[in-house]
């Protein structure tokens, strides 16, 4: 084929036959296991389960009356707004003063940036053990430090009251450190001339911080702020280590609960709408980014 | 512009006191897994007891490598990563050159289709997805876990973007010298794209040896069964408390990323930032 000269390189009704040809493969993985099973996850959540030989029937939404009923799934959505309120904020926040950190000339700067980042390249079931290790009362690393400043004991992962602050100090220990390479890669890339204008003008580094560097910014926090809230939907595999979503489901998520009802009780009609409630709070997070946030952000 | 360089070096330094607090927060980020190390190179009488010259020991790491078929974890895993990268890799590759250099109808359409794996991914559509592999008889095995992520948006994503920064003159004179469409995709495209295929491949590695949810759920048995699920199961079921086992084998089963990310950091952090800054 010759392009005659136009200045796209593939055009024309042959060579679109190659082009879908090139994303058949592709799109029938993306087509069987990604919006397949979001219209199947609709069509099921309005089924009853199957049970003992019944076929599944329509139900409306009686799965959903059942969710409303359900204390658990209350207790979960309550447990993970409270968990994605305490980890986005305090992942954004370290993982910002651990670029600026970093970011400058600070004595042991390597050392400095391998160990906050380290915890990224752990798989979550190693994660979960090396914390559930520390959390350990009498024996854990936690307990004997507390002992020594005279504290009393205390089962972190056992009590109501501390068992979600627990998870949510792994989840952040795990993800900061992801998230300050976004925020290095961007202070690097801003230009050096800014930071000698700043220190001609005397301003001071809080001034320099809060009306230069925050604002330039704003496009990685927007950016660390989506996959945050999608991490806050999605981290559950330290639960199945450390709490079991207990006790009394004081630490469970929405994905735990999730996975308890769909595949220890097997109750797939209710999981079906548990998962549409996952997929509608992701998909408005993502939509809300793309229509109001994004036009928002930019600096002047 | 004299006066500057001094000046430049001196404004907005590291006061002692940052210096202090980034050095107490890193090592405060290190102690969970120090402890574990100690753990796991001491013998049991040691666990939690800290003696500056208690003897090293690799007892620990030999007790737990007999106690579950971690071999054949590690093996699964090993297959697993690599028979997904190789599927990301090549279906990802014609993907993005039909999208980069390709015009049809219906391309942003379906371009936007594609990004919808981003925010829906498939480790939230357990049930559907579970359904599927259980009616094609797959559940249990490798390529049950493997086969729902063959397909990546962001690696669609990113050699898109990468691809259509490639100057089309290069595409153009390899046509006149008579090479077809594939031959152009490899011989050009490719080799130009090799920084982002390596960045993504760490991170997809790193995702997929690290992956725990769908393949709990997917896999029954030691045959199918990643590191992830093989070390749960281990230190949920088998081992009941002996700590110098579980810390081994968590070491264990995390050495190859970590050991690789200690020796190769600049290029993992590099990575991770060019397969997440779009």
């Amino acid at each position: 084929m010759s392009t005659r000269g136009s200045p796209t390189v593939h055009r024309g009704s042959h060579t679109a036959v190659q082009a879908w040809l090139l994303l058949l493969p592709a799109s029938l993985i993306l087509l069987a296991f990604t919006h397949w099973p979001v219209i199947g996850t609709l069509w099921h959540s309005f089924q009853s389960t199957p049970k003992g030989g019944r076929p599944p029937v329509w139900v409306g939404l009686e799965n959903y009356q059942v969710m409303l009923d359900d204390p658990v799934f209350w207790k979960a959505l309550v447990n993970n707004l409270w968990f994605a309120g305490a980890t986005i904020p305090l992942s954004i926040g370290l993982a910002l003063a651990m670029a600026l950190w970093v970011n400058e000339r600070i004595a042991g700067r390597t050392f400095l940036r391998m160990a906050y980042f380290t915890p990224t390249v752990l798989p979550m079931i190693a994660v979960a053990n090396i914390w559930l290790f520390f959390y350990t009362p009498q024996y854990g690393l936690l307990e004997q430090l507390s002992g020594a400043l005279g504290f009393g004991s205390h089962n972190w992962l056992g009590s109501p009251s501390t068992a979600l602050g627990a998870v949510t100090l792994v989840a952040v220990w795990k993800e900061a450190g992801f998230f300050m390479i976004f925020y290095l890669a961007a202070l690097q890339s801003l230009n050096p001339s800014l930071r000698e204008a700043a220190a001609i003008e005397g301003a001071s580094r809080w001034y320099f911080f809060r009306r230069v560097q925050w604002p330039l910014l704003m496009p990685t926090t927007l950016f660390v702020l989506i996959n945050c809230v999608i991490n806050a939907f999605r981290m559950v595999d330290h639960l199945f280590v450390l709490t079991r979503g207990g006790p009394d489901n004081a630490s469970t998520l929405l994905l735990y609960h999730l996975y308890e009802v769909g595949f220890s009780f097997w109750d797939t009609g209710y999981a079906s709408a548990l998962t549409m409630v996952i997929i509608v709070a992701l998909v408005g997070v993502t939509l809300l980014q793309f229509f109001v946030l994004d036009r928002k952000v930019h600096y002047r | 512009m004299s006066a500057a360089p001094s000046q430049r070096l001196a404004y907005n330094a590291p006061t002692r006191l940052d210096t202090l607090a980034a050095w107490l927060l890193a090592l405060a980020w290190v102690l969970p897994l120090i402890y574990t190390v100690w753990t796991a190179f001491h013998a049991p009488e040691y666990a939690a007891r800290f003696v500056w010259n208690a003897p090293l020991t690799l007892d620990n790491f030999a007790r737990a490598w007999e106690a579950a078929p971690f071999a054949r974890y590690f093996l699964n895993t090993t297959l697993l990563v690599l028979m997904i990268l190789a599927a990301q890799l090549v279906l990802s590759t014609m993907a993005a050159y039909a999208f980069a250099r390709y015009e049809f109808r219906g391309r942003d359409i379906v371009f936007s289709l594609v990004l919808v794996q981003l925010t829906v991914m498939p480790d939230l559509l357990l049930v559907e997805n579970y359904r599927t592999m259980a009616s094609l008889g797959l559940i249990d095995s490798l390529f049950a876990i493997g086969l729902p992520y063959f397909a990546s948006a962001l690696a669609i994503f990113l050699l898109r973007q990468t691809f259509m920064g490639i100057p089309k003159e290069l595409d153009e004179a390899a046509r006149m010298e008579g090479a077809s469409a594939l031959q152009i995709l490899w011989r050009v495209y490719v080799p130009l794209a090799k920084p982002i295929y390596v960045a993504f491949g760490l991170v997809s590695v790193s995702y997929h040896w690290n992956n725990f949810l769908w393949p709990l759920i997917v896999t029954n048995s030691v045959k199918a069964r990643p590191l992830t699920v093989g070390l749960q199961v281990f230190s949920s079921v088998d081992q009941g408390i002996d700590w110098s086992i579980i810390t081994a084998a968590t070491l264990m089963t995390s050495a190859p990323l970590l050991i690789a990310f200690l020796l190769f950091q600049r290029q993992f952090v590099q990575s991770f930032m060019r397969a997440g800054i779009k």
